[in-house]
């Protein structure tokens, strides 16, 4: 059985429960923000199943400033992306949880990347990287990923345009090898994809794998849904193997990749749970709900269980046809934000 | 010149820092100057001097330029 996707559910939950324990109680004693809310909201500190692990809001991390360490011992800042509104997350890094979210995501892709580098095209800018403390989610999925590549090669140019002939020299230079692509959703869509139809470019890009993540909000408004994003992609380009992935900065660790069916997947050392979005109450594999994400990294800041603002469905455990183990599911987007007002505005008079 | 020489010279390019700094226990996100940007121009420089190709695992294990070494001699680099 290939780890992380190897453990079956009763180890699992028991393994992931300790560690979450541990952590709420880490929090409890490095984090008076945490405590304070934990105490008004009168949650359990020990939990006694993954379901009763108690959780923060993931727009929380727009609001304050969270940490379970000194300012000294920060070495990274990673924000969100931002794109609906004017407040982006921040979540500080120590040394120790930045060098476990580093590692963990070499496990969790490693089953689909293998352990040699491959020649890696990112489909984004170099820009992203300007800043070298903090890192905006698009630079820190760079930063991550560009581990497992080498002879890397930025596809946009500074002004966003495609640099056509970069990229067809770079194909040139690797051909019959097989190359990594990483980018996110929307940038690749947008900045390659329809600037390929545009131009009328015919780009072949062999015997690579895509890697891809960000969300399809935008994407969602033009009506293209991960296959019609997969089939396109292999028309125009030549992408033949692709693999969306979901997570978001608030919480290191939650690294969701795609198998070959298609399903996201829990590694070991992460976990989803879906709630009604209106009692916060877990229901049942196959219905559709708000996302709860558990990781056991987050210890440089209270992240290790979050109510994330994104709908989603669970659709098995243990069982998916491709293999892995933990449980399998899809996510459908974000709820709409009308409905979210009441619970960010609660909690923001809660805390202060 | 020596391996052990031209990784020293390679860590001085590749972090920006002087010959001094570079000693057997310099280790990554302990100067602001070996962060994760730079290990990136670190390894690339070494793959290209050394002509290896590095594993993922080797990438993330290089945290100090004693590991450096230790981790090149698996890729027939003698010191």
């Amino acid at each position: 059985m290939i780890a992380p996707y190897h453990l079956e559910r009763e180890q699992k939950s028991a393994q992931l429960l300790d560690k979450l324990n541990d952590l709420t109680k880490w929090h409890i004693g490095n984090c008076s923000d945490y405590m304070a809310m934990l105490e008004k909201s009168g949650a359990l500190q020990q939990a006694s199943s993954l379901e009763e692990v108690p959780y923060l809001p993931v727009q929380l991390f727009k609001l304050l400033d969270l940490k379970s360490i000194s300012q000294e011992e920060v070495v990274k800042i990673l924000t969100s992306s931002g794109t609906t509104g004017q407040q982006v997350s921040k979540i500080y890094l120590d040394k120790e949880t930045s060098a476990s979210q580093t590692k963990t995501l070499v496990e969790v892709m490693k089953p689909l990347l293998g352990s040699k580098r491959l020649p890696m095209i990112i489909l984004d800018t170099k820009s992203v990287l300007k800043d070298r403390k903090s890192f905006s989610a698009r630079g820190a999925g760079i930063l991550g990923f560009s581990n497992f590549g080498r002879k890397h090669f930025y596809a946009l140019n500074d002004d966003m345009s495609l640099d056509v002939e970069g990229l067809q020299a770079y194909l040139k230079e690797f051909e019959g090898q097989k190359i990594l692509l990483f980018g996110f959703t929307f940038m690749i869509w947008q900045y390659v994809y329809k600037e390929a139809v545009a131009r009328g470019l015919e780009i072949d890009f062999g015997d690579s794998i895509l890697i891809h993540g960000g969300g399809w909000k935008k994407l969602k408004d033009e009506a293209v849904d991960s296959l019609t994003f997969n089939r396109l992609l292999n028309q125009q380009l030549g992408i033949r193997e692709v693999h969306n992935y979901y997570g978001m900065v608030e919480q290191v660790g939650s690294i969701f990749v795609e198998c070959s069916m298609g399903h996201l997947h829990t590694p070991s050392y992460a976990d989803v749970i879906i709630r009604n979005p209106i009692t916060f109450e877990p229901i049942p594999y196959g219905e559709q709900g708000l996302i709860q994400v558990l990781s056991e990294l987050p210890k440089s800041y209270p992240g290790h269980s979050l109510l994330t603002e994104d709908l989603g469905t669970i659709h098995g455990e243990d069982d998916c046809p491709c293999g892995w183990k933990g449980k399998y599911f899809s996510v459908a987007g974000r709820i709409p934000k009308a409905e979210l007002r009441g619970c960010s505005d609660t909690f923001q008079g809660g805390t202060k | 010149m020596t391996n052990e020489e031209k990784l020293r010279e390679i860590f001085v390019e590749a972090l920006g820092i002087d010959i001094n700094q570079v000693t057997e226990d310099l280790a990554y996100n302990t100067i602001p100057e070996w962060d994760s940007i730079a290990h990136m121009a670190l390894i690339a420089e070494i793959d290209d001097q050394f002509d290896t190709m590095l594993d993922t695992d080797d990438v993330l294990d290089m945290s100090t330029f004693a590991k450096a070494k230790e981790i090149l001699v698996k890729y027939d680099v003698e010191f």
